[in-house]
């Protein structure tokens, strides 16, 4: 029960390789226009690679490759795609929006009926059977479109962004579902929300420009991001620059000392007291223990902190472990009991107390200092 | 007059407005102004006419049929397939609609007639077409094909793909989807269309008289049969034309009514969806 | 900025929209029947009195036209100074015309049918004179592929026959013919006007149709004709008059003349069309 698929389009610079194990649920993010939809409509058929090839279950979904190319239509892959929108088909009730896929694979009318209702059931959208699509509220379609999906019976269900078109008041609901049905349930999940790919996923794949920027279990990648796009999922400031011992020196020759240490659990370290904001989930562990890798002087690397290790300074204040980063104000906003501080590409947590102490407004110079003890350095 | 919304019409714009109306509607009220009433019933109902509306009713069912038939794959390949030249294709299938009936008589005399293209063929297989009551409803089919390849292309491409890429992932195969998806979903858009070419074939006249002929009962139909009568008589012109005219007023007003009458009763989404979807 | 340029807006659309109805107004008035053409033609018949002068307007069924057309050329050749506005058309739609108030000098008809009807109508100055007959023949596509060489030919089985409707006068010549022949015909068709019956032959759709014999000359190569001893039972009558409503009586008059006249006939008879007997 595994899919592997490397797929190319050029038009649109795509080139990824990526493999689900089975029963893996994996979380794919990025920037619009990283490829996410690309991946999707690839692995269901619906747009056709340049080159590659792609197995479901040892059964191929194409290969474009060799001298006999495979291409297999969508509807004999059985990967059922559910949408942003849930796409219901207008002119059919529920119960036979659900009974589609049964039919469509040849299981009689009644029996398939039968089927839809149970899985009604199973996403608590048995009252909705005999409603029209128009006649339900965003959070019930898309509840109907989620039995209509696993009625299908896929191998592989592909979901892209299903939660975002929801009202907050549903999205926890449908949350909670997609909690249910995709334990041990092989599928990919493109989100924008890192708390879908925190609590559905196993792993998260981030893509940038096409191309996989980092591949990991969830808390890992948020942990040690290694893609800006990761560290700012993670709420993390992100340099990126070479290694240089326990430090890391950027394009601009700026030096910013560090550890290889853990960020998160660091920069609580670092701020006692303070509230722990970070998005990711508090009190993990991580890798917090493992040894500096201060062994790669001279390849890429990154220094990663948190806003709330963060403090923010009129003048220059030196001091040996620490790294100071002279900034102009960008924009401040609230954030959570905080005022988080913009500047520079990188952000600081302060009270608004302190912020209204230093007098702190856009287009203000000002510097922000990070104890070393608070930054982690590593490999890239 | 409460609550009337700004509507930033200009005066001068409603003044042309009237004008427009006026320029339709005039030339119907002069015409229903000259119908003898005395006559009227006598006029209608003579042997002639009956036999003309009889034909006119069964030639345009029979062409609208033809272009469902063939105007729903059409339209449905020029909205979703893309393929070379499929612009020049679009824009010479419209062609009907702006071409002189009578060039597209010459047209299908010179494809169905005798002497024709496909008509010798025809002719060693023993079919005649040219004076038959076929070649009405080719006649018509001609005409009033482009109007239901217009009004379902633009409600395919306005529905989108969206609704046939999930069921394929569904597993439903594309005469499925066809069948259960697509079809369903443009079906108010084939509706109008299908009046609409109903409409057109009804009103056809030019392409029938110059490749059909006309022959009470056989390919004489109502238009042609005015223009009969206005040679002798012209009240039974006028009441021939009231009758043609409200045939035409009803299948107007069943294609704008039927959508209304629906969307009230089954609340069925009647317009196709946009390609945002229904979640609302 | 934008308000200066939006401003003046207002005024120009008014200033474009009202030479658009007066425009409307002068293309409406003119498809009136009593508008300007009538007005020119009153003014230059003002002027003549003696020898023909101006402009006269002369309606003429559609089987004249090239005979008319020659005629009209020599008019005006000779009688310096006019000018002879030709309408061809079927004639019962020229009459209908007339009778709607359409401001002919003369009329020519393809009947005498509808010469009586505006005479009923008090619409003829004087009386109309004939000045042509017309007898109809077999037209054949060229090569006559079903061998027509005689009326009863055309009730043959198979033979596919266009005529045109008893509702026309070639069609009412040709029931008449048939009738008094004795055959029953079966068309395939029955045309509203000659140039129908014609093209259908000449396309090789039919194998023969009946029309005219001035039809089959006119139309030269495209389909032969056959001519039939039948015919003469429906001999078609082409009379002429000058409209009470014209506005160039002399120059009308003058114009008839010619057309009853030796240099008419000849130009008539050449094309195939038989002495009116007057």
């Amino acid at each position: 029960m595994t899919l592997s698929f490397q797929a190319a389009v050029a038009g649109r610079g795509f080139d990824v390789s990526l493999t689900v194990g089975p029963g893996e649920t994996v979380a794919v993010m990025g920037p619009n226009g990283a490829g996410k939809s690309t991946l999707l409509s690839s692995i269901a058929g619906l747009l056709r690679p340049d080159s590659g090839r792609a197995e479901l279950n040892g059964k191929t979904l194409f290969d474009l490759d060799g001298g006999n190319r495979t291409w297999v239509p969508p509807h004999h892959r059985r990967t059922a795609l559910l949408a942003q929108e849930p796409l219901l088909f207008p002119h059919l009730s529920a119960v036979d929006n659900v009974s589609f896929g049964p039919r469509s694979a040849g299981i009689p009318k009644r029996e398939a009926r039968q089927r839809a209702l149970g899985w009604l059931a199973d996403v608590e959208a048995e009252a909705l059977a005999g409603r029209r699509p128009g006649e339900l509220s965003g959070g019930q379609a898309q509840r109907v479109a989620v039995a209509r999906a696993l009625a299908a019976d896929p191998s592989l269900l592909l979901l892209d962004e299903p939660l975002a078109a929801l009202d907050i008041h549903s999205a926890p609901l449908l949350r909670r579902l997609f909690k249910r049905v995709l334990a041990g349930r092989q599928a990919i999940i493109v989100t924008h929300d890192v708390l879908d790919a925190l609590i559905l996923a196993d792993r998260v794949v981030i893509l940038e420009d096409g191309r996989i920027a980092e591949d990991g279990p969830t808390r890992e990648v948020l942990e040690r991001p290694r893609s800006a796009f990761a560290a700012s999922l993670a709420g993390l400031n992100f340099v990126p620059g070479t290694l240089d011992g326990a430090a890391v020196r950027t394009e601009e020759g700026l030096r910013i000392a560090g550890h290889g240490g853990d960020p998160e659990a660091d920069g609580q370290q670092a701020a006692p007291g303070k509230p722990g904001a970070q998005p990711a989930a508090p009190g993990q562990p991580g890798r917090s223990g493992e040894p500096a890798p201060v062994a790669g002087s001279g390849s890429p690397g990154v220094a990663v902190f948190p806003p709330s290790a963060v403090s923010v300074f009129l003048t220059d204040a030196h001091g040996s472990p620490r790294n100071s980063f002279a900034v102009t104000i960008s924009d401040l906003e609230p954030h959570g009991d905080q005022i988080r501080v913009r500047a520079g590409g990188l952000a600081a947590d302060i009270t608004p107390a302190a912020s209204a102490d230093l007098g702190l407004v856009p287009g203000l110079a000002v510097h922000f200092v990070v104890k070393a003890a608070a930054v982690s350095v590593y490999g890239t | 007059m409460v609550g009337q919304g700004y509507s930033g019409v200009p005066g001068w714009v409603r003044a042309l407005a009237v004008v427009a109306a006026v320029v339709v509607l005039l030339p119907l009220l002069a015409m229903v102004l000259r119908v003898d009433w005395t006559r009227f019933i006598p006029l209608v109902t003579s042997d002639s006419s009956l036999t003309a509306l009889g034909l006119s009713l069964r030639t345009s069912a029979a062409s609208t049929l033809l272009c469902i038939v063939l105007g729903v794959p059409l339209a449905l390949v020029l909205a979703r397939d893309s393929f070379r030249l499929q612009g020049l294709l679009r824009s010479l299938v419209l062609l009907p609609l702006v071409l002189p009936p009578v060039v597209g008589g010459i047209a299908l005399l010179y494809t169905f007639g005798r002497q024709g293209l496909l008509g010798r063929a025809f002719d060693m297989l023993g079919l005649q077409i040219a004076f038959s009551t076929t070649a009405v409803v080719l006649a018509q089919t001609f005409v009033a094909l482009p109007f239901l390849v217009v009004s379902l292309e633009g409600a395919v491409r306005t529905s989108g793909s969206r609704y046939e890429a999930v069921a394929a992932t569904l597993g439903a195969r594309p005469g499925t989807v066809f069948r259960r998806v697509t079809l369903p979903l443009v079906l108010p858009g084939l509706a109008s269309g299908a009046v609409l070419s109903f409409a057109r074939s009804l009103g056809e006249f030019g392409a029938t008289l110059t490749f059909a002929g006309s022959l009470q009962g056989v390919t004489r139909t109502l238009p042609l049969e005015i223009y009969l009568q206005r040679e002798t008589d012209p009240d039974a012109a006028v009441a021939l034309s009231l009758v043609l005219v409200a045939v035409a007023v009803a299948v107007v007003a069943l294609a704008y009514r039927r959508p209304a009458a629906r969307s009230g009763a089954g609340k069925r989404p009647t317009t196709p969806v946009p390609a945002g979807g229904n979640s609302k | 900025m934008s308000r200066q340029a939006v401003r003046p807006a207002g005024p120009t659309v008014r200033a474009a929209v009202l030479p658009l109805a007066v425009l409307l107004l002068a293309v409406l008035s003119g498809c009136a029947p009593a508008g300007g053409p009538a007005a020119g033609t009153t003014s230059a018949a003002g002027a003549g009195s003696g020898a023909p002068t101006g402009t006269i307007t002369v309606f003429a069924a559609a089987s004249l036209k090239a005979t008319f057309t020659e005629m009209a050329r020599t008019f005006e050749a000779g009688n310096p100074g006019t000018t002879v506005t030709l309408s061809f058309a079927g004639s019962s739609d020229l009459a209908g015309q007339i009778n709607q108030g359409a401001p002919a000098d003369v009329f020519a008809s393809a009947d005498t049918a509808n010469m009586k009807k505006l005479q009923d109508a008090g619409l003829v100055d004087g009386t109309p004179r004939n000045f042509a007959t017309n007898t109809l023949a077999i037209a054949v596509p060229p090569g006559n592929p079903a061998g027509i060489a005689a009326l009863k030919d055309l009730a043959r089985p198979g033979v596919k026959l266009v005529v045109c409707a008893k509702q026309v006068p070639c069609g009412a010549a040709a029931a008449k013919v048939a009738g008094t022949a004795g055959i029953t015909l079966a068309p395939v068709s029955e045309e509203n006007a000659v140039t129908d019956v014609l093209g259908k032959v000449a396309s090789g759709e039919a194998d023969a149709g009946l029309v005219y014999g001035t039809d089959v000359r006119a139309a030269g190569a495209k389909v032969a004709g056959i001519e039939f001893p039948e015919s003469q039972g429906a001999v078609n009558t082409y009379p002429i008059a000058g409209m009470a409503s014209g506005r160039n009586t002399a120059a009308a008059q003058a114009f008839i003349a010619l057309v009853t006249g030796a240099e008419g006939q000849k130009v008539l008879a050449g094309a195939g069309f038989g002495p009116g007997g007057q």
